[in-house]
């Protein structure tokens, strides 16, 4: 098992045309991921790479493919809009990789798709991975931006809000040959659409899973929650990781999240908090991996 | 990005926020005129910084204070020449302090009551939260520390948008009777402004009750949301690069994100949680970071460059850091880009650089070949711990 999604999952790849979504539909459908549309107004009925067909709207996608998830590349201005498109197609996993959202719009998104069976990964995030059995993990299920290779398929979950810190985790997880069930990037804007939260919770229920690293940074306080859930709920061992301990306060640094508010804000105090709740905080994010596997003994 | 204080009130002019009447001045002439054209007999003189703290701050000519109470255009005049031109230094300016070139000339209003108003967006329940206290014209934390029972929150449904009852409710918690509708139709005027210019956030403090029951905005503290001044090219040509760090200016225009900090340790890295997470290292390592600075997904020669002149315009900077997992992006193309730019640039300071991911090898033989003294490392703590020791 894995968590939202599988080598089995059918995707859509929304702005397939653009260079960046072209570029990375090619590297997940090398992958092994089953990339079965893409979405393109203006260019339906096209073949992308001969392969994957374009569709002028979600839902003819859908209708068409019986596709589950979709990955977003559109430009942030159609965002939104792309992401509100897909949750009307009735798709379970909508992915938004785009960065640079205006926050109203996805206040606006965030409302709308209260009560819907859509799930939003990101924004601004690196999206999923579940690693495959074959060779450098292909044959699984890549959803977003991720390097493929330096996954490897196993036991531990990922969830970060960090592109690049994710990456930093997985490698050192794969490098002392531990293997991951599904990295999830959860993205670096103020309001995504999961947190680190719903993520322990798919964690814990999954019973592939049986060790998870958790990645925060500074600002809200979403790392905390999911820290205080797991003290009561999660059996399995957790490590974690804050970044941002040197930031000054007040400045954004980088994402648009990422920001030091109040005092309850600062990486000093969540890590505090992480330990507290029974969870092993990694001394620098070079030994992420190392202080899971001590922790978990295994 | 943040405005100052006339462009403030040109955005109250145009919601319909009340405000007192005022003008701006760039020379003492227009404060003159300014004061003249307000025909009132007590004026207030503001210098126009992005930093808080004007009124007790000292310029750097000795005069004290940058907001002035005046009785005359004569003496707005010669308060005006005393400020513009001048360097302000305030708690929030550090000693370096801003020049003044603008000042804004508004009448006074005898205040009867400050409150506290503040919109702004509440990253927990992703909704707009309208905060209101009675304990206007003071620091807001401070009060949140002592009586957190007097800053009282709204959160308005961001579909529905503000509704009349949430108002009603606000002015009642407030003690507000016979200013009620003043203040409902202010909030309302602001919410609308906090919306259709994408604020991140807007406060208000104080917002006054004057003896004549009328409710102005005194001083507003705005903050745009970035991503979405796109779609505001009015609110982006408020945008004033004076105030702001020069070498963010520079970063920006090579879409490097860039924040300066104190230290001697300059760091080059890609992904903003990666960097954030280089300058925690380093700090761990007993170093101090120079800056923050994300790279973004591309580390091409042009990108390094730029970003290496920007970090050597530091004068604190005694060595760099470089810290790159490329995952999708080619390790050597990368490799080469550092080493085009370090001889560009004639770099002297010691350079260590990590590099992980897609074809490192090759990488490492390009920097190992380069005949440059580049420092290699294995993983980022042996790179933190290369760059604190050759600086130190």
């Amino acid at each position: 098992m894995s968590i939202l999604i599988d080598k089995y999952t059918k995707v859509l790849v929304q702005g397939i045309t653009g260079s960046f979504g072209a570029r990375h539909a090619r590297l997940s459908l090398e992958y092994g991921t089953k990339i079965v549309g893409g979405i393109t107004p203006g260019k339906g009925g096209q073949i992308f790479d001969n392969v994957v067909p374009i569709f002028e709207t979600v839902s003819a996608a859908v209708k068409e493919t019986g596709a589950t998830a979709t990955a977003i590349f559109v430009p942030p201005a159609f965002a939104a809009d792309a992401i509100m498109e897909a949750a009307d197609a009735g798709v379970g996993i909508i992915v938004c990789i785009t960065e640079g959202i205006p926050v109203m719009d996805m206040m606006r998104v965030k409302a709308m798709l209260a009560g819907s069976k859509s799930r939003l990964i990101g924004p601004n995030c690196p999206g999923l991975v579940t690693p495959g059995y074959g060779e450098e993990s292909h044959g699984g299920c890549r959803i977003g931006i991720s390097p493929g290779y330096i996954h490897k398929r196993g036991n531990v979950g990922v969830v970060s809000r960090s592109g690049t810190l994710t990456y930093e985790a997985v490698w050192q997880l794969t490098q002392l040959g531990y293997g991951q069930s599904t990295c999830v990037g959860i993205g670096g804007d103020p309001i995504n659409g999961t947190s680190h939260l719903d993520v322990l919770k798919m964690f814990n229920e999954d019973p592939e899973t049986e060790a998870i690293i958790m990645i925060g940074e500074i600002g809200g306080n979403a790392e905390v929650e999911a820290a205080r859930w797991a003290k009561e709920n999660c059996l399995k061992p957790i490590a974690g990781f804050i970044a941002g301990a040197t930031a000054p306060p007040g400045r954004r640094m980088g994402h648009a999240g990422a920001i030091v508010g109040g005092v309850e804000d600062t990486a000093q105090a969540k890590k505090r908090i992480l330990s507290d709740c029974g969870i092993a905080v990694a001394e620098t994010p070079g030994v992420m991996a190392k202080t899971l596997i001590e922790r978990w003994g295994k | 990005m943040n405005i100052h204080e006339y462009q403030a009130k040109e955005l109250f002019d145009r919601f319909g926020v009340p405000s007192p009447q005022g003008k701006v001045a760039s020379t003492p002439k227009e404060a003159y005129d300014a004061a003249k054209w307000l025909a009132v007999t007590r004026l207030v003189v503001k210098a126009q910084v992005h930093a808080g703290g004007r009124g007790k701050g000292v310029f750097k000519n000795g005069f004290k204070g940058g907001v002035q109470l005046v009785d005359s255009p004569e003496e707005a005049r010669d308060v005006a020449k005393k400020m513009l031109g001048q360097v302000l230094v305030t708690k929030q300016t550090g000693e370096a302090g801003r020049l003044v070139r603008k000042v804004m000339v508004t009448e006074t209003v005898s205040i009867s009551r400050e409150l506290y108003l503040a919109i702004l967006l509440d990253r927990q329940t992703c909704r707009p939260v309208i905060i209101v206290s009675t304990e206007g014209g003071m620091d807001i934390e401070d009060v949140a520390a002592r009586t957190p029972e007097k800053i009282l929150r709204e959160y308005v449904n961001p579909l529905a948008g503000l509704q009349a009852y949430q108002v009603r409710k606000l002015c009642q918690n407030l003690g507000l009777q016979t200013t009620a509708r003043q203040f409902g139709r202010l909030l309302h005027s602001l919410y609308k402004l906090f919306i259709d210019c994408d604020c991140s956030m807007v406060e208000i403090n104080p917002v006054v009750v004057t003896t004549d029951d009328h409710v102005y905005a005194l001083d507003a503290k705005f903050n745009f949301d970035d991503n979405a001044l796109y779609r505001h090219p009015e609110i982006s040509s408020m945008r004033d690069k004076e105030e702001e760090d020069p070498r963010e200016v520079a970063a920006a225009e090579f879409e490097l994100n860039y924040i300066g900090l104190d230290g001697n340790i300059a760091c080059l890295v890609n992904g903003a949680g990666l960097a954030m997470a280089t300058m925690d290292i380093i700090k761990h390592h007993g170093g101090d970071p120079a800056n923050f600075l994300d790279v973004g997904g591309g580390a091409t020669k042009e990108a390094v460059t730029a970003a290496f002149n920007i970090i050597l315009g530091d004068p604190n900077v005694k060595g760099i850091f470089i810290n790159i997992f490329g995952g999708i992006m080619d390790c050597n193309v990368v490799a080469e880009g550092v080493v085009a730019a370090a001889k560009e640039t004639g770099l002297k300071l010691p350079l260590v650089v990590r590099l992980e991911g897609n074809n490192v090898a090759a990488g490492k033989n390009t920097l190992a070949a380069s005949g440059l003294n580049i420092v290699s490392a294995d993983g980022m703590d042996d790179g933190a711990k290369k760059i604190v020791d050759a600086v130190a």
